[in-house]
């Protein structure tokens, strides 16, 4: 059993982390508009990190559609409300399961990369070649990487949307024979853009964190191969982590913000 | 070895104005235990100065001072003519144009080309120039340090150790800066090929006079037979600086043992 003083130690060192964390956040905000441009380099890690990504995407997200909505459909079946499976299997991938699993994928994929191959930088002195070469290393490694991940996530979570509801409308009307018509109507009248929004504005979050984390955990490897595993790891695990709880606290941000504008949920 | 690499020590390039001023460092990482313990080194413009000594003595920290890596706990550094204390954090990565540094690793980008790799610095610091002229001069770099043409388009995983070390060579000589660093440059190679990177260094320095050059090693017999001043640190101060002679002549006990023990760490 773990000793209290290595509990307190273990939480020192997240506080510590956390600030490290912010420090790098606000370094690599503040270096995005800063002279030379990036913008060769965002566009390539766009391209890793979203084009790249739309093929897991894709499949993933039609078989998210289709399980979801067999599961909802085999539930309201019992109490006769199989009208309602699109709308409610669409508020829940566009509010929540879009965003979330997408976080988790491209955290996986993308993060994983982004992590192993700062660290395999860092321990192979690429990163003091570029410091020592008057690059600044945040703008030129971090910065374009955050951008990247905060501009694709929206736009792979919207393709996850978009693919998980059409296997949603494959189960439903193809599979299990319910009425097309019924099932856009009830999208169209109980789904809205708002909710959409949601889902795409948590995802941009998602996707800040995730690039930060990993290029952290990656930017601060130490220890050959075996640090390069553990920050890719490390990286991993807490950006899905992350994802997962930050993903409560800005369900309940957007409840509140929703109350407080006289909005409906 | 050809006759311009027979007697390396003769350098009249070195002038009385320092390159790098050290004066009473000191270093601590966690405030407790001091890495460099009141170090002065004072090496001239021109020169061509290998910082030897025991494996954990500080060579590698002092190397980090020189660069502007890691800041004094006390002291004062001074790296042609300023003061690396009174600069910012962007004006200090400015300031590092003014070194080129080849790493014991070669440290080059493992996914540009060996063309690309000298290209990168004047890409990032020649803004002025277009594309060929950059190619130009990274070309000539290359063809400065004998690298066949053959491989200019190679990945650094496709040619040998000592070809990784020509080009680290070339781009650090890209942006012709005043101060070349060698960090560990041999450490590693066979007995051929260091000799091969230890002609190299001598080459380079001969035909950038005014240039400084100075090379971290533990490699002595390198050091004797290459640099006109020698300084040794021990524990995190400078032991003696001389010339090889200076080293042979030695009554400390410490400089015995080490010429008389040569190169074995």
């Amino acid at each position: 059993m773990e000793s209290a003083g290595g509990i307190s130690q273990k939480f020192k060192d997240f506080i510590f982390e956390v600030g490290q964390m912010t420090v790098m956040l606000g370094r690599a905000v503040r270096l995005i508009f800063a002279k030379p441009s990036r913008f060769g380099e965002i566009i390539k890690h766009m391209d890793f990190i979203g084009n790249q990504s739309v093929g897991i995407i894709s499949l993933t997200s039609l078989f998210t559609g289709l399980a979801l909505s067999l599961q909802v459909y085999l539930g309201f079946k019992i109490v006769n409300a199989t009208n309602l499976v699109g709308p409610t299997v669409a508020l829940g991938i566009f509010r929540e399961l879009g965003p979330v699993l997408t976080g988790l994928i491209v955290s996986a994929r993308a993060g994983g990369a982004m992590a192993a191959r700062l660290g395999t930088m860092k321990v192979n002195e690429q990163i003091d070649a570029l410091d020592v070469m008057g690059v600044n290393t945040v703008q030129y490694l971090i910065s374009p990487r955050i951008v990247a991940a905060f501009f694709c996530m929206p736009m792979l979570t919207a393709v996850f949307d978009f693919v998980a509801m059409i296997g949603s409308w494959f189960l439903c009307v193809v599979l299990v024979d319910l009425d097309q018509a019924v099932f856009f109507d009830r999208i169209n009248q109980t789904v809205s853009l708002r909710h959409i929004m949601e889902g795409l504005f948590k995802s941009a979050i998602f996707g800040i964190i995730f690039a930060l984390i990993c290029s952290y955990k990656g930017y601060n490897t130490t220890g050959g191969a075996k640090g390069v595993g553990e920050a890719t790891n490390r990286g991993v695990v807490i950006s899905m982590v992350m994802i997962i709880v930050l993903d409560y606290f800005l369900t309940s941000m957007i409840r509140t913000y929703y109350l407080l504008t006289g909005g409906v949920m | 070895m050809s006759e311009e690499n027979k007697t390396p020590n003769q350098q009249p390039s070195a002038s009385n104005e320092s390159a790098v001023k050290m004066v009473d460092v000191k270093k601590s990482f966690d405030g407790k235990e001091f890495v460099l313990k009141g170090l002065d080194l004072d090496i001239k413009k021109g020169s061509l100065t290998a910082i030897i000594g025991f494996s954990g003595t500080g060579k590698s920290v002092c190397l980090k001072h020189i660069l502007g890596l890691f800041a004094p706990t006390s002291g004062k550094i001074e790296v042609l003519g300023r003061d690396l204390s009174k600069m910012s954090k962007d004006e200090l990565t400015r300031f590092r144009q003014e070194f080129g540094v080849l790493f014991q690793s070669a440290a080059l980008f493992d996914d540009m080309t060996v063309l690309e790799n000298v290209c990168f610095p004047l890409i990032e610091h020649r803004r002025e120039l277009s594309m060929a002229q950059v190619e130009k001069i990274a070309i000539e770099k290359l063809e400065s340090v004998n690298l066949d043409p053959k491989h200019f388009a190679k990945l650094p995983s496709q040619i040998s150790g000592g070809m990784q070390k020509r080009t680290g060579l070339a781009r650090a000589l890209a942006l012709d800066p005043e101060i070349l660093i060698y960090d560990e440059p041999t450490t590693g190679l066979d007995p051929i090929l260091t000799e091969m990177v230890d002609d190299l260094i001598v080459t380079t320095h001969k035909r950038r006079p005014g240039t400084t050059s100075i090379m971290v090693s533990h490699d002595l017999y390198a050091a004797f037979r290459i640099a006109d001043t020698v300084a040794m640190l021990d524990a995190g101060k400078v032991l003696l600086v001389g010339t090889p002679e200076d080293f042979y002549k030695s009554e400390i006990e410490l400089v015995k043992r080490f010429v008389s023990k040569g190169i074995k760490h």
